[in-house]
């Protein structure tokens, strides 16, 4: 139910975004049927869960400035190593621990590792990921680490105050 | 403050931001050229998208101002945010299925008078 609310108003936000017309009722009324039958066919296919609509919290929020922050300061690396003549760069396999259990988890991690400059996540298995590397230093394995924490932190829902593991509390 | 020099300011760094926007995109396009393997090209093609798009993009809001036209470009930054990570994922992983080995261990690159002569520049 909170998942299907949650769906129709960011459906009507996002109509109302692409659209722009606020002086054809016809526009309102054909978007807001097409709004219902979207929400009504995932009711159907049962597939209005936390998986379909993530809840997005606070929390989130304040995960996405420390990964910005992240992604510039590895855009500096990975453009001062391909720029300089020399072009010196240590590609690195490396496996990094995983202790996300929900396919949310898993997801945001793995797609900020790759979001980040100079490491792309390649294979994503049980509790740990393959990653490629362009540096050798970018695999420390604290900057995975924080990383992770960060993500379990930023996904802990407050509502159940369900704790993912590793967290250490 | 005025007017004008308020505006003077937004165009210059909507112009800065952009201009930025620009050199790493071509960063990234000079990477691809460059790097020796397939999974180092990927990083720089996907540097391309995180930076630069993103840079650029901002750069267009501030140049529109509070309009329709910012909200879809943020719909544009945000969609862009969660793809392009995806499909750089898809195509590596897309790789190492197939069984494509990485170039592992120091790399340099090779001054031009180095490379055997006889041979057709790769």
């Amino acid at each position: 139910m909170r998942a299907g609310i949650i769906l129709l108003v960011v459906l009507v936000a996002y109509w109302l975004t692409l659209s722009g017309y606020f002086d054809h009722p016809i526009l309102f009324v054909t978007g807001g049927l097409s709004v219902l039958a979207v929400v009504w066919m995932c009711a159907r296919m049962q597939i209005l869960d936390e998986e379909t609509v993530p809840y997005l919290h606070g929390k989130t929020l304040g995960y996405v400035p420390w990964l910005f922050t992240e992604i510039v300061k590895a855009n500096m690396a990975v453009v001062r190593a391909v720029l300089s003549p020399d072009m010196e760069i240590s590609p690195t396999w490396v496996k990094v621990k995983m202790d996300h259990e929900t396919d949310l988890g898993r997801t945001i991690f793995a797609n900020s590792i790759t979001l980040t400059p100079g490491t792309i996540s390649v294979d994503v298995g049980e509790g740990e990921i393959l990653v490629h590397a362009l540096l050798e230093d970018m695999t420390d394995a604290d900057g995975f680490q924080e990383m992770g924490e960060r993500v379990g932190f930023s996904i802990t829902d407050p509502m159940h105050g369900k704790l993912l593991p590793g967290k250490g509390a | 403050m005025s007017a004008d020099v308020i505006e003077m300011i937004f165009t210059g760094l909507s112009g800065l931001l952009i201009g930025t926007g620009i050199f790493f995109v071509l960063a990234g396009a000079v990477g691809v050229i460059r790097l020796p393997d397939f999974y180092s090209r990927t990083h720089a093609a996907g540097m391309t998208d995180t930076l630069g798009a993103e840079l650029i993009i901002v750069g267009l809001i501030i140049q529109s101002g509070m309009s329709q036209t910012s909200l879809k470009l943020l719909l544009v930054a945000f969609f862009l945010f969660i793809t392009s990570p995806t499909a750089s994922h898809a195509v590596a992983h897309a790789a190492h299925q197939a069984g494509l080995k990485p170039l592992l261990g120091k790399f340099r690159a090779p001054h031009p008078s180095e490379l055997d002569q006889s041979e057709e520049p790769r």
